[in-house]
């Protein structure tokens, strides 16, 4: 399996949407005096709607390189492009799904899919009602319509990622960002979400990029694999996964992606 | 499981034992079971006392039986002073406290988001804190006379450190978590105050509001004692000092009636509007 090289991005001004460039970005965090290095020129361009999973190993930057994305950490150099725009700080068009599902739990489920969209102020402003038919139509599009009523404590860890995803896709955002979203859920739970994940990424044709250090996921999940090294000197690797969908966990072409990650970290 | 659930239980139980009961008679005897349960100590007690008195196991006259400290209330309530009393020192911690609620929830609020203002008054406020109130009563006096302003005041000092420190504390404790992922979604500041820190921080606030409401009548009862003329707190001593022992106790039992109003109603506001924090699942 040969691991493709890093496409240069030629600059295109005219970007569509969903569209995300990554051009000779670095990020170190300084950490009792002494600068740590986390990302070192990385240059990426994703297509729109295309599936990139980033794994690695913990202190790869993985998750800080999602957090530059998202807006909320600054990098120190380099240009960051989505749908064409330059990112600076937070924004409602780059939705971020977490670990945990870090939904209110105050609000019941209904209101908590819809609190991006109430959110929205002025000219763009959403009206309640609007906000929660619309809502209601993520929730259902999750399978959890029944469940509109309840509250956050009642859900199981899977049904709240569910809330979780339902509400980041309701502000129908151009670029979806996961970070290790089914990290903490059980390993059957797990295979479901992943299912559910690949059919809505296909419905929503929305542009993803996923952290996880899962390798199975990341074969499962990606149309490409970004590989960051632990070791700053090496550079990232990108990896096409060339497989057909649904994919098949136990098919032999699965496994050799899955045994040319391990490769990737000297794990084979 | 619900507390419904629970009581269906009970039910149930007790339901079991009644098989052979009709079924008013059934439900009656379980409803005397579910008071039994709750409150038989309670009434134990008072009729302890009572019998207690009647019987001169304990001396009468400072142990009066029941019935005469209710006809005491009754006479007092009617013909006394007693509602008179009771309006006056309404009035007072009713003031006091809505002041102390006024100033504290919109300062803890303030104080818990802004690290800064925190660091700079937090000394200052557990000086106060640890003086006690009714060590700075005289000076309080000194500055405002020994009218209705020095008592207001009194228990206005008390009242506030509470209720200040659990709504710092419980807008401190609402999940950073929560207001990065309000921020992803691009709330604004103040939107992020609204939808995430002031729910959060509001099961801590009615903890503080039960503290606040306690520490009020307290300092309530002790400024009427020192330098009062009406109000339950000085109708308690100068009942005492008159030998009235079953009007003091009309009033003791005033004040513990008013106690428990003001925990209810603050209980029965939490439940409404903390369902999701303290509700069964």
């Amino acid at each position: 399996m040969t691991a493709a090289a890093l496409s240069a991005n030629g600059s295109s001004p005219a970007s569509t949407r969903g569209e995300v460039s990554i051009r000779d970005l670095s990020k170190s965090f300084r950490i009792a005096g002494r600068d740590f290095p986390v990302i070192r020129n990385l240059n990426v361009a994703i297509g729109a709607g295309e599936s990139l999973v980033i794994v690695g190993a913990s202190g790869s930057g993985k998750t800080t390189l999602l957090r530059i994305l998202a807006g909320l950490e600054t990098a120190d150099a380099g240009d960051v492009r989505v749908s064409g725009r330059q990112v600076s700080g937070v924004g409602a068009e780059r939705a971020m799904i977490f670990q945990e599902p870090r939904l209110l739990p105050w609000v019941n489920v209904l209101g908590n899919v819809a609190f991006g969209l109430e959110l929205r102020q002025g000219a763009r402003k959403v009206p309640r009602r609007e906000a929660e038919a619309q809502a209601r139509h993520y929730l259902s599009l999750v399978g959890l319509t029944d469940f509109a009523d309840a509250f956050p404590r009642q859900l199981s860890g899977g049904m709240a990622q569910r809330v979780g995803i339902a509400r980041a896709l309701a502000v129908q955002p151009e670029i979806l960002l996961l970070d290790e979203p089914f990290g903490a859920l059980d390993a059957m739970t797990r295979i479901t979400m992943q299912n559910e994940l690949t059919r809505i990424w296909h419905e929503e044709q929305v542009t993803m990029v996923l952290v996880t250090h899962d390798l199975e996921e990341a074969v499962y999940l990606a149309d490409r694999v970004l590989v960051l090294p632990k070791e700053k000197h090496r550079a990232p690797r990108l990896l096409d996964i060339d497989l057909p969908r649904p994919r098949d966990r136990s098919s032999p072409a699965f496994t050799r992606y899955r045994e040319a990650l391990l490769q990737e970290f000297g794990l084979h | 499981m619900s507390v419904q659930d629970v009581n269906s239980t009970v039910v149930a139980l007790n339901g079991e034992e009644e098989t052979g009961g009709q079924k008013p008679l059934q439900s009656l005897l379980e409803g005397a079971g579910r008071f039994l349960s709750r409150y038989g100590l309670l009434i134990g007690f008072l009729l302890l006392w009572h019998v207690a008195s009647i019987q001169r196991w304990v001396n009468p006259s400072v142990f009066p039986p029941l019935d005469d400290i209710a006809a005491a209330f009754w006479r007092g309530m009617t013909q006394g002073s007693l509602l008179a009393d009771l309006g006056i020192s309404l009035q007072r911690s009713g003031i006091a406290f809505v002041a102390a609620v006024a100033v504290a929830v919109p300062l803890g609020l303030f104080m818990g988001q802004i690290r800064a203002v925190e660091r700079a008054l937090d000394p200052i406020l557990q000086l106060f804190r640890q003086t006690s109130a009714l060590a700075l009563y005289p000076v309080f006096i000194l500055l405002l006379g020994l009218g209705e302003l020095s008592k207001v005041f009194v228990i206005f000092w008390a009242t506030i450190f509470p209720l200040l420190l659990s709504t710092i504390g419980g807008v401190k404790e609402v999940d950073p978590k929560l207001v990065e992922m309000a921020r992803v979604y691009g709330a604004s500041r103040l939107q992020v105050f609204r939808r995430v820190v002031l729910p959060g921080a509001l099961p801590s606030i009615f903890v503080g509001l039960r503290l606040s409401a306690t520490m009020a009548l307290l300092m309530l009862i002790a400024s009427e004692m020192i330098g009062a003329n009406q109000g339950l707190g000085f109708q308690v001593m100068n009942a005492q000092f008159n030998f009235q022992i079953p009007l003091m106790f009309s009033a003791i039992f005033l004040l513990a009636a008013l106690g428990l109003a003001a925990n209810y109603t603050i209980v029965l506001l939490q439940r409404r509007l903390c369902r999701w924090s303290n509700a069964p699942v």
